[in-house]
């Protein structure tokens, strides 16, 4: 199995298959630097002339509306429900992986059990609730209700990574006499690593992706980049630049990450790889 | 070697990432102080008239009153279901919101909007008697209070190219009827390459391919209900007013037709895709702007009729404050400004005359600047709006109020379960006897509901 | 190095004496943030909703409010709009899944390959994922499928022109086929998931058996079906599970695309349109508890009898 960085057919079939599923996202950021009457021609004018006027809409040059606090929302409530979720649910995956409790696959089940509700079912009692408490238009309770969200993935992915830590080192840092923390920090956590990243990643992109809840519970404070984006579509004239502009700025945050992380993403769902 | 290597790298972007999370959840933490005492907050639709009105207000209306207005701005059918959620719930969230004259009336009756009327007695600058009939009747509730004023009304009519019509010899009578009409779009169909007779809409929706629609039905002599609610969809003179509709788009109507919504139909006129346009009066302020391929080159008609004498809809966005709401004296001052004649003088040398948001006033007819820039269809608009009857838009006495929807508020779900079959009818999957009678089903589950009052 | 999966160490001696009750209770602490998390948050919703589904309570009906027993159960098993969009959800979620599961494992398959120019072809093809699910929906319905301006018509229409034909044809997708509009758009965001699950599987594969198996003169297709398709079965049922919960429970792609209409409403959609726009409350709830029976009722018999994903294999 020598490696052979050689033209194989597949390598164009590979580039090929490549181009075709990323070109609607090249096509929306092509689009993003077009006119309006330029983004809405039939054929598509590949060749018009580039212009920042999509992204000036974004950005609120001419309206004066700042796609500041959307962003920062957006970012607060998706790291925020992140490290939540990271929080819970090491341990708990640890308690069903490599110390398990009794009726771990229960648990287990319980939990994916949760994301069963359709979301759209719940979003009455979180409303009534969040009304009666005054937490309407609020980011942190939006934060909260994404890491319940995320929590049943995060449980699952971690327990799964978890479970390839080797025992050999935990029976010897057992023996050493380490507690738990200790386990957790010095043995645990450097193999688990990747999937952390894999798992971390993940939620990220899950609680920056919401609309429902963000829709349904925030009004002038606390609305997100999504419920943002759909406040470019217009009923009367077009609008296709400034939709595409729009969706580029507030995909940027999770391409960006996705790329970066991408190998971890591939590593880190390797249950079980050969080390 | 690379485990360690893998560690750093996880401690420090675990580092980072509570250190990015610190500074935004200082932002996050402090989000809910953003209404002071001096601060209203309002929900709107994402209209042109609407996003002009975001722009102005910082410079003119917060300096002069020191208000702070906080906008949240959605697409129809989203802000629709955020205001029921919010007013019906009397959360609070939002001190006004554009309402229609479709939801007022019954959020009246729920209690859920705050009167006006005290407001209108004591602010004689604002001239309610200025404001057109119509939009008076409409935005006034059974108890006879006012709940809302208009903030852009309109109503509908005919638009087509007269210099395509003057190149094939043919002339728009001065009060068509829709047969004219059919029969013009069939010889005008192809006068110029890829361009289709007329655009209709198609799009499911109960504001979307229902408003044009329930006109035509109308004018046939077709209604919704009878006086005591007794489901008419499938009576004779609706069959036959939906069969011409569907059978005018199918043979001469836009491409895409089950899609094509008011935005669609638009962009057909502007490339001239088609060549006449039954649509709201409000489309004209675009099609008119300097900007537009199409200005100065369409001819402007009334409603087309059959029975009736007119058959234009009537439709306003307009404000309505939540009964909820503890800023209602600073949301008067906000919506006497924006639907004042003061506001539509500073649009229009501000930002251009056809962009006032008009049919609303007598006064905006009567405006020299405004005539001027609008000349070819602010008479055309005025006529339909005060031409409209929203309490006998038919042949037949109606159980409640409304032109081209009927004002319960079960008609948004039912107005849109109607419609997906009208559009499905127009894409040629169902035949319209279908679609209708499985509307009758539908509408006769609403009935029942009223037939007992 | 072999790693068995160290899950099932029960407790060898369950006498339940003092210091081995602490120290089951030691196993369950870590467990128990999140677990009272989520039962707080998840569960007492669900109660309210069931709460909510025995009463008549329309948010546009304020005078006519009150216990309605089974009423609104009733209206929903005989609501035929709700059992069609059952039937719409289970074939859309089913063939979202089957086809960027295929997808997926091909363009795994050929990732897994070494060729130029390797990692910035995978960086195309995640891109889909990574963009917000909305705005996707929205690319694809205005600016792909619109039958006026969108890309797919203009492809056709500057095709149709290189040949010089005049009259291309320019379909109303959406129109024409509603379902396969939002599958499509669909199958499009979540391939890149799939691929990457599947990615890692193939990545993960004990390269000497493979060499073995090579050696021993296996064709490619031997050492694919008897070698590479069993050790990802539990990759290709993880990608199955996840990507079913999370289509069945897509809303943005239907609300934006079709607006439910044209018989693609799905439970999510028609859920929603009883809550936010006919206000009943009490029938959504309603509609709300039932799905969440049924699906426990599926996700019970799929996990227990179908899934190796909950057992623990002996990985050589």
């Amino acid at each position: 199995m020598t490696p052979r960085k050689v033209w194989r057919p597949w390598g164009v079939f590979a580039w090929l298959a490549g181009i075709l599923f990323a070109l609607p996202v090249l096509w929306m950021i092509l689009t993003s630097f077009h006119s309006e009457s330029d983004a809405a021609t039939n054929p598509p004018s590949l060749l018009a002339p580039l212009t920042l006027s999509g992204y000036e809409e974004f950005f609120g040059v001419s309206s004066g509306v700042s796609p500041w606090p959307p962003l920062i929302n957006s970012a607060s409530a998706s790291i925020g429900s992140t490290i939540l979720v990271l929080l819970l649910a090491i341990p708990a995956a640890y308690a069903l992986s490599i110390k398990p409790v009794r009726k771990w696959s229960d648990v287990l089940f319980f939990f994916l059990s949760t994301k069963m509700l359709p979301v759209v079912a719940g979003t009455l009692p979180i409303y009534l609730f969040a009304q009666f408490s005054g937490l309407l238009d609020n980011i942190s309770f939006l934060t909260v209700l994404y890491t319940s969200m995320n929590l049943p993935i995060a449980v699952w992915l971690m327990r799964s990574f978890l479970a390839e830590v080797p025992v050999e080192m935990l029976e010897a840092a057992a023996l050493d006499g380490a507690g738990l923390i200790t386990t957790l920090r010095r043995v645990v956590a450097p193999v688990a690593m990747p999937g952390i990243a894999a798992t971390s990643l993940i939620c990220f992109i899950f609680s920056w992706n919401e609309l429902l809840f963000a829709r349904v519970l925030t009004g002038v404070v606390a609305g997100t980049a999504p419920v943002f984006l759909t406040s470019f579509v217009t009923s009367q004239g077009l609008f296709l630049a400034k939709v595409c502009a729009a969706a580029t700025v507030i995909s940027l945050p999770v391409l960006a990450a996705g790329f970066a992380a991408q190998d971890k993403l591939v590593q880190g769902l390797s249950l079980g790889a050969v080390k | 070697m690379a485990r360690i290597g893998a560690r750093r790298a996880g401690c420090a972007a675990i580092g980072a990432v509570l250190a990015a999370a610190s500074l935004t959840a200082c932002s996050g933490a402090g989000g809910g102080g953003a209404g002071g005492a001096n601060s209203i907050n309002v929900l709107m639709v994402n209209n042109p008239q609407m996003v002009d009105l975001q722009k102005l207000t910082a410079d003119n209306f917060t300096k002069q009153t020191g208000i702070t207005v906080n906008f949240t701005v959605l697409p129809e059918n989203d802000v629709r279901d955020k205001i029921s959620q919010d007013f019906s719930s009397q959360a609070g969230q939002y001190d006004v919101a554009t309402i229609s004259n479709y939801e007022i009336p019954f959020y009246a009756k729920n209690g859920w909007l705050a009167p006006l009327d005290d407001y209108i007695s004591k602010d004689t600058a604002f001239d309610q008697n200025d404001i057109l009939a119509p939009m008076r009747v409409s935005l006034t509730a059974d108890d006879g209070k006012v709940y809302g004023e208009p903030f852009y009304g309109e109503s509908s009519f005919l638009m087509y190219r007269k210099d395509v019509f003057q190149a094939k010899g043919l002339t728009m009578p001065a009060n068509p009827t829709w047969q004219q009409v059919a029969d013009l779009a069939a010889q005008v169909d192809g006068a110029q390459a890829g361009m289709k007779g007329i655009c209709l809409r198609g799009q499911p929706g109960w504001g979307e391919v229902m408003a044009p629609l329930d006109t035509v039905v109308n004018t046939f002599g077709g209604t919704w209900f009878t006086k005591d609610w007794q489901a008419q969809l499938t009576s004779p003179e609706f069959k036959q007013a939906t069969q011409f509709y569907v059978d005018l788009v199918r043979a001469h109507g836009e491409s895409g037709a089950p899609q094509a919504g008011f935005t669609e139909c638009l962009n057909n006129l502007e490339q001239g895709k088609v060549a006449m346009w039954y649509d709201a009066t409000s489309a004209a302020g675009s099609l008119e702007a300097p900007d537009s391929p199409v200005a100065g080159k369409l001819g402007y008609a009334p409603a087309p009729v059959v029975k009736t004498k007119s058959s234009g809809w009537l439709y306003t966005w307009a404000w309505g404050v939540q009964k909820a709401s503890k800023k209602q004296d600073n949301a008067w001052k906000f919506i006497s400004w924006a639907s004042s004649k003061g506001y539509e003088n500073l649009v229009g040398s501000q930002l251009g005359w056809s962009r006032v948001p008009a049919g609303k006033r007598a006064s905006t007819y009567t405006n020299p600047d405004y005539v001027k820039a609008a000349g070819p269809f602010a008479s055309q608009t005025k006529d339909a709006i005060t031409s409209a009857d929203p309490k006998n838009p038919g042949v037949q006495p109606r159980p409640t109020l409304g032109i081209q929807f009927v004002d319960i508020p079960e008609f948004t779900d039912l107005g849109t379960q109607v419609s997906q079959q009208i559009s499905s009818a127009i894409a040629g999957s169902t035949t319209v006897d279908a679609a209708l009678t499985a509307a009758q089903a539908l509408a006769e589950k609403v009935a029942t509901k009223y037939q007992g009052k | 190095m072999a790693t068995q999966a160290l899950v099932d160490r029960p407790l060898v001696n369950p006498v339940r004496s003092g210091p081995k009750r602490a120290a089951e209770w030691a196993r369950r602490a870590p467990l128990l943030p999140a677990l009272v998390f989520t039962i707080i948050i998840t569960q007492l919703p669900f109660v309210v909703t069931l709460i909510i589904s025995f009463l008549r309570w329309n948010a546009l009906d304020p005078s006519n409010r009150g216990f309605a027993g089974l009423g609104n159960y009733i209206a929903v098993a005989t609501d035929s709009a709700l059992r069609s969009s059952v039937v719409t959800t289970v074939i859309l979620t089913v063939a979202v899944v089957v086809v960027s599961l295929l997808l997926g494992l091909g363009l795994a398959l050929l990732l897994d390959q070494k060729f130029r120019g390797r990692g910035f072809v995978r960086t195309l093809l995640i891109a889909p994922f990574l963009v917000v699910p909305v705005a996707a929906a929205l690319l694809w319905k205005h600016v792909l499928y619109n039958p006026e301006y969108g890309l797919l018509n203009g492809a056709l229409t500057w095709i149709w022109s290189l040949f010089g034909g005049a009259n291309p044809p320019q379909p109303d997708w959406i129109s024409s086929m509603p379902l396969i509009s939002v599958e499509a758009a669909l199958v499009w965001q979540w391939t890149p998931f799939m691929m990457l699950i599947l990615l890692a599987g193939l990545q993960s594969r004990p390269g000497d058996a493979i060499e073995a198996a090579q050696i021993d003169g296996a064709t490619p297709w031997q050492v694919f079906r008897y070698l590479t398709l069993p050790h990802l079965r539990q990759y290709l049922e993880l990608g199955g599970l996840l990507g079913s919960i999370y289509i069945v429970q897509n809303f943005d792609a239907v609300f934006t695309i079709t607006s439910g209409g044209l018989g693609t409403a799905n439970l999510p959609y028609t859920i929603y349109q009883t809550f936010f726009q006919a206000h009943d409350y009490g029938q959504a709830s309603a509609a709300g508890v039932i799905v969440v029976i049924a699906s426990i009722i599926i996700a019970t018999f799929a996990l227990r009898v179908v899934s190796s994903l909950l057992r623990n294999e002996v990985k050589s």
